[in-house]
């Protein structure tokens, strides 16, 4: 099964994280991304912060489509990337995101979503 | 058709029902029609067999039903038509449970009470494909309108197959926890049972303690899987004492002591002996243990309370929420009185504001150290939080 693994943050949070710290961190998701290649569909991208989003929306009265500054969403967490797996079950999935390497750093989690298959329609 | 009838049909399907899921779904690769149509199945059988009795091969009368039952299923779905017609040619024969080496149902408890489905839905799914409850009986036993149970339970279901949710015994490293997952929802069923006086409680209680032996059985290496054996049967002892003639509560302290089931205390003695002798404590053990210090006391005098707040002690290393600290001082209350124990509620006392047994228990140590107007506002704020009849009538008498 293909899932979209969300990497998601907490920026209020990570401003207390040491620099040092933050680079132990990303040395060590090389090492990740390295060690799960095997089953990465798509390494998908690492994502600028959110204050440089831009979002379209819908208008209210179905006008034009209304451009705005910031994320959509008004949550505290931020999307800071995503990948895409193929891996036999949700068991596997969990196995792979829980040695996920930021989960060292405050407000991380990792949202594990299938993939619509439209193949076994 | 009375409750004792249907108690023993409830019985008989719990047996069966389980095996043939996890044999439909092995056969199907599809949970949500294996699940179904055993469900349909049941609804079925119940109907005919309250009618006609119950024939000599229960088993391989459900068996057969729900396999005609997931052919009709399957060919509802266009796309498995040729499936459906080849399979639906073979011979009509109750499949015999084939030997795959443990019990097949246990693969499939571990699928229904996975951390990434809800507690209510894991409850609700067990209860359903493992032990055979039909959605009309689950939705009684924890006070929902069925609709909302059949939504409950068809999201579950949807989740498992859309989310990839595997059948299948963790491994080593993964096991505790995902044991544990499924213990507590074998002691939630228990005790959204065991403080219904009526029929369809008892039966929700007795199909934990079914469950709890059918987990032991199966995974006899896992000492916390005794451990919650262990509780429930010692907690089922008292179930005769634990009501009155007029389905009133009666409290540990009141209960006639010559009721309770000796042969439940010293087989639920064993259980916690097998637990013991593996060597891995955990809290269901320790709760255990605490059940049996009351089980064996001779009368509530001779209650041994040191050994029961030793215990306490023990089990919040292990899990220390508050609902245990609510349960440690009231240990401490009978070993040093009302002072100290009022102190540890009144710690907690936010954590818990919504609890009605908080307030009942501050409104016994309140009502213990003299000040009677403050318990009686705990006991009211007790009596609003409770939905349970027999614990209102209980909290009720103590406003008189």
């Amino acid at each position: 099964m293909k899932y979209v693994l969300m990497y998601t943050n907490r920026p209020d949070l990570d401003a207390a994280v040491p620099e040092e710290r933050r680079a132990e961190v990303y040395q060590a998701i090389y090492g990740w991304f390295e060690k799960h290649g095997a089953v990465m569909t798509s390494r998908g991208a690492e994502l600028q912060g959110p204050e440089t989003a831009t979002s379209v929306k819908s208008a209210p009265n179905g006008g034009a489509p209304v451009v705005v500054d910031g994320p959509f969403s008004e949550a505290k967490e931020n999307v800071g990337g995503f990948s895409i797996i193929d891996v036999p079950d949700l068991d596997a999935a969990i196995a792979i995101v829980k040695e996920w390497p930021s989960f060292q750093l405050p407000g991380v989690a990792v949202e594990i979503r299938p993939i619509v298959d439209h193949g076994e329609m | 058709m009375n409750h004792q009838e249907d108690a023993a049909l409830a019985r008989i399907v719990r047996r069966e029902a389980g095996l043939i899921v996890a044999q439909l779904q092995r056969r199907l690769g599809n949970f949500d029609i294996a699940e179904e149509a055993v469900q349909e199945g049941i609804v079925i059988a119940l109907r005919t067999w309250r009618r006609d009795g119950v024939p000599a091969n229960p088993g391989g009368w459900l068996s057969l039903t729900a396999r005609r039952r997931a052919i009709d299923l399957l060919r509802k779905r266009a796309r498995e038509v040729p499936s459906a017609d080849e399979w639906d040619a073979e011979p009509e024969v109750a499949a015999e449970p084939e030997q795959t080496g443990g019990d097949e149902r246990l693969p499939m408890l571990f699928g229904c009470c996975h951390p990434a489905l809800s507690v209510e839905a894991r409850l609700a799914l067990t209860l359903r494909a493992v032990v055979g409850m039909t959605t009309q009986q689950i939705a009684s036993a924890f006070l929902v309108p069925e609709p909302t149970m059949a939504q409950r339970l068809v999201r579950a279901k949807r989740k498992i197959t859309t989310a990839g949710i595997p059948f299948t015994i963790p491994a080593a490293a993964d096991l505790a926890p995902r044991l544990d997952d499924v213990l507590t929802v074998i002691y939630l069923s228990y005790n959204a049972g065991y403080l219904e006086p009526s029929a369809s409680g008892r039966a929700l209680s007795d199909d934990a303690i079914w469950l709890a032996e059918l987990v032991a059985r199966a995974m006899p290496d896992q000492a916390e899987a005794w451990g919650v054996l262990a509780l429930l049967t010692f907690l089922s002892s008292r179930t005769k004492s634990r009501f009155d003639d007029q389905g009133r509560l009666v409290l540990l302290e009141d209960q006639d002591r010559t009721r309770w089931d000796g042969v439940a205390i010293s087989r639920a003695d064993g259980y916690l002996t097998t637990a013991a002798a593996l060597g891995h404590p955990g809290r269901f053990q320790l709760q255990a243990a605490i059940a049996g210090c009351h089980a064996t006391a001779a009368s509530w005098d001779e209650t041994d309370w040191l050994q029961i707040l030793t215990l306490y002690d023990l089990l919040l290393r292990w899990d220390s929420s508050p609902v245990i600290q609510l349960n440690h001082a009231i240990a401490l209350s009978h070993l040093r009185g009302p002072e100290p124990a009022l102190a540890e509620v009144d710690q907690i006392a936010d954590r818990l504001s919504g609890y009605h047994l908080l307030h009942a228990t501050r409104a016994q140590l309140l009502t213990a150290v003299g000040d009677h107007a403050a318990a009686r506002v705990a006991n009211e704020r007790a009596l609003a939080l409770t939905h349970n009849t027999a614990e209102q009538q209980l909290l009720r008498s103590r406003l008189l």
